[in-house]
């Protein structure tokens, strides 16, 4: 067992641009779950409508990168808007439901051959963002310590999207100390207390469905500006059980949870996969019963026990504080 | 007029390896599985890969239909199918489709290529990609008869085929909801189980191969048992601790991942088919056709559904449920023992689950995710009919099942699932409640 390849591996992975992917979005469900309480189960979609939103503009309309961006936003605002007006009087539990649906609802017409012209079907689209290498300040070269190295363009994406995650962690910091922040706090503690307040809670609900909405949109953006490939099936319901695994790890309602938990979570992932393989390839574990094509599932299974023990024994995560957290408001 | 479409999807895919995967490895490479009519893997297939011209590797698909080339780095490189090493009555679905140019690979990526397959003959309409074919899907057609009332009729049949499997699968769901309260997004494994179960009972190679009939019956017994022990020894003792609403959904989603994961552990990633009852001539009646298997398994699952409808009207415990469900806290003033009554409530619904799951891989085929993929569809039929209704969840799911079938009337097979998951929300909009529901807030 070569532990420096492990720990290399699981360190790369814990501070790679997918993690901070991962973190974007999860800090926009940590805005809907933990700030407003609002079940939504289908932040997936809103990372397809912006992974897509670049990917559709640039190649198949030949747009700027930058439109694409714009784009990916619009289509964020509109799906919230869209998905917020006829299931956002519905009960916490038909919420989470209604946005599973219309997150499958997405991926279906986005793969479907009707849509194909648009969007490459079950191809999916790739090679639209070397606009954004282009403009890369840093000299080619490899940059790193011991094994945990990056190429420039690695680099490049990688201090993209955690500078996107320092905005967002900032922009979440000063909302909740504002008087909006504690308006939907309140509404998340006691929807009917805010509403007799003369809280328009439908509209502050929206909005932060919104603003949650489009920070899922630019955490599909940078998903899929480092890989350069938007393809229909990686957006799937398990992505948001995800993300609700690491949020809750992290601590819902808090403003670091997400960050903390996507960071935690890709260690442990990558750590877990990178460990299997070894295994298995040094004969520890016989390939009768893991194959090496096995080990994701090992993983998902892990991260499934996770979310329950977690919300079995500790539903207030790492950071969180369970007098804060009322998870069931209602 | 075909308007099931023969077409095969012949999909390269690397099945789990996501972005972490990719992580943990080194080198680029094109990879994939090859898969023929009715996902069966495509053997000793050749593919080479090229780069300006100049061969950089090739591949013969293995016995499961994968293969792998390792590339010399990244790039640009020609991926092709060759043609003639295609078995018999398999051919690209487009022209010129056996090479796919320019396939572009970033450094350290292993790149999956499709190439979509139909049979000769077959329209050119697109993969019925969702979550598994479409409900018949690869059977013969009604054939000879055209007309559009024909192909009502044949759409109806299919649909209602489609329904009352959600049907009997969904009961417990809408049951387990009504007393215990809980939104049981495991349910969709239960299914799984009881279909893995069946097909380990009478396919398996290392199982004892009994006929399917006696296994069925075994793997209802496991799924109710399955069921029991969800009760006692994971959701009462969570109830006993006060563990909140949410929280007891989010922790069955938990359960959903880690179930659906181990079931992938241990019964692989390739869907199988039972081996009894396979190949069937259709029996047509006038312009509808029918297997005399799909035939026997919408019978009985009408009987089945009936079976429960008779249990909660004359029985003390359908009752018992129904009081329940009406109304707990009542029920339990009126001394029902209200914890006794979620547990039948369990088994059954774990033994209608498991039933729902060896129909379904009997008209489709038994993979890890057709229990998850039929959830939603549950779900739908479900809210459709009134949450923590029986009947409700009949009847809902019979209408899932026919507007998922009807809608290929006028849009793309592709949007089935699609059509029937926007209906769900269409309901919401108008009538919360649900058919059967009894107007509450819930909102």
């Amino acid at each position: 067992m070569d532990f420096s390849v492990i720990l290399g591996d699981a360190l790369r992975g814990a501070i790679s641009s997918d993690a901070a992917a991962y973190a974007l979005m999860a800090i926009g469900l940590n805005i809907h779950f933990g700030y407003t309480g609002l079940l939504n189960f289908g932040q997936v979609g809103f990372m397809l409508v912006g992974a897509y939103g670049v990917a559709i503009t640039v190649t198949t309309f030949g747009g700027s990168l930058w439109l694409g961006v714009v784009v990916g936003v619009a289509c964020a605002v509109v799906l919230a808007l869209a998905l917020g007006i006829p299931t956002l009087r519905l009960r916490a539990d038909y919420l989470a439901i209604t946005t599973i649906a219309a997150g499958e609802i997405l991926r279906y017409v986005y793969r479907s051959g009707y849509t194909e012209p648009l969007t490459g079907g079950v191809f999916g689209l790739q090679g639209f963002a070397d606009e954004f290498y282009a403009i890369n300040p840093l000299p080619p070269g490899r940059y790193g310590i011991g094994r945990v190295v990056f190429s420039e363009r690695g680099l490049w994406i990688l201090l993209v999207g955690w500078g996107l995650v320092v905005l967002a962690t900032l922009v979440v910091y000063l909302l909740m100390q504002s008087p909006w922040g504690r308006v939907i706090r309140s509404i998340r503690e006691n929807e009917d207390v805010a509403r007799s307040l003369g809280k328009n809670v439908f509209g502050y609900k929206m909005q932060s469905l919104v603003l949650g909405g489009v920070l899922g949109a630019l955490g599909g953006m940078v998903f899929v500006i480092s890989t350069q490939s938007a393809h229909p099936d990686g957006y799937n319901p398990v992505v948001t059980f995800n993300l609700y695994a690491l949020l809750v790890l992290g601590g819902a309602g808090t403003v670091f949870g997400p960050v903390l938990g996507s960071v935690i979570f890709w260690f442990l992932s990558v750590f877990l996969d990178s460990f299997l393989r070894q295994a298995i390839e040094l004969g520890f574990v016989p390939a009768t019963i893991l194959a090496p094509a096995e080990v994701g599932a090992v993983r998902f299974a892990l991260v499934g026990l996770g979310l329950m023990l977690l919300m079995a024994y500790r539903p207030a995560g790492i950071l969180g504080d369970r007098r804060e957290l009322a998870l069931d408001v209602r | 007029m075909r308007h099931r479409l023969a077409v095969a999807l012949l999909i390269l895919c690397a099945g789990l390896a996501l972005s972490p995967t990719a992580l943990a490895q080194e080198g680029e490479a094109l990879r994939g599985t090859l898969r023929g009519p009715d996902d069966k893997p495509v053997q000793g297939v050749k593919i080479t890969v090229t780069e300006d011209g100049k061969q950089v590797g090739e591949a013969e698909t293995s016995a499961s239909g994968r293969w792998e080339i390792e590339l010399p780095g990244p790039g640009t490189y020609d991926v092709s199918v060759d043609v003639d090493s295609l078995p018999e009555g398999l051919q690209l679905r487009q022209e010129g489709g056996e090479t796919l140019s320019d396939v572009s690979v970033q450094p350290d990526q292993q790149r999956t290529v499709i190439f979509p397959l139909t049979t000769p003959g077959a329209g050119g309409a697109g993969g019925t990609g969702g979550p598994s074919p479409p409900p018949g899907a690869g059977e013969q057609d009604g054939g000879g008869v055209s007309g559009s009332l024909g192909r009502v009729a044949q759409l109806l049949v299919d649909g209602v085929k489609f329904g009352v499997i959600i049907a009997i699968s969904a009961i417990g769901l809408s049951l387990i909801f009504g007393t215990a309260g809980l939104i049981n997004f495991a349910h969709g494994e239960m299914v799984t189980l009881g279909a893995v179960v069946a097909f380990l009972f009478s396919t398996a190679a290392a199982g004892p191969g009994i006929q399917l009939i006696p296994a069925a019956l075994l793997a209802v017994i496991v799924g109710g048992l399955a069921g029991g022990a969800m009760e006692r020894g994971l959701w009462r003792p969570l109830r006993g601790r006060g563990t909140g609403r949410i929280q007891l959904f989010i922790i069955s989603i938990g359960l959903s991942l880690l179930l659906r994961h181990v079931i992938l552990v241990l019964y692989g990633a390739q869907p199988n088919s039972y081996a009894d009852y396979t190949l069937q001539r259709a029996l047509r009646f006038g312009p509808v056709s029918i297997t005399p298997r799909d035939l026997i398994v919408v019978v009985l699952s009408f009987l089945a559904l009936i079976g429960v409808g008779l249990m909660l009207q004359r029985t003390r415990i359908g009752k018992a449920m129904r009081a329940v469900s009406d109304n707990r806290d009542l029920a339990e003033a009126s001394g029902i023992d209200v914890s006794r009554v979620i547990l039948v409530v369990w088994v059954m619904g774990g033994m209608l689950a498991a039933l729902g799951g060896v129909f379904y891989g009997l008209i489709e085929i038994v993979s890890w995710d057709m229990g998850f993929n039929l959830l939603l569809f549950m779900f739908a039929g479900v809210i459709l009919g009134g949450l923590g209704t029986a009947y409700g969840a009949m009847v809902g799911s019979l209408v899932i099942g026919l507007i998922a079938q009807l809608s290929t009337l006028y849009f793309s097979v592709e949007l089935q699932f699609a059509w029937a998951l926007a209906v769900l929300i269409l309901v919401l909009l108008v009538r919360p409640q649900g058919i059967f529901g009894r107007a509450e807030r819930i909102g």
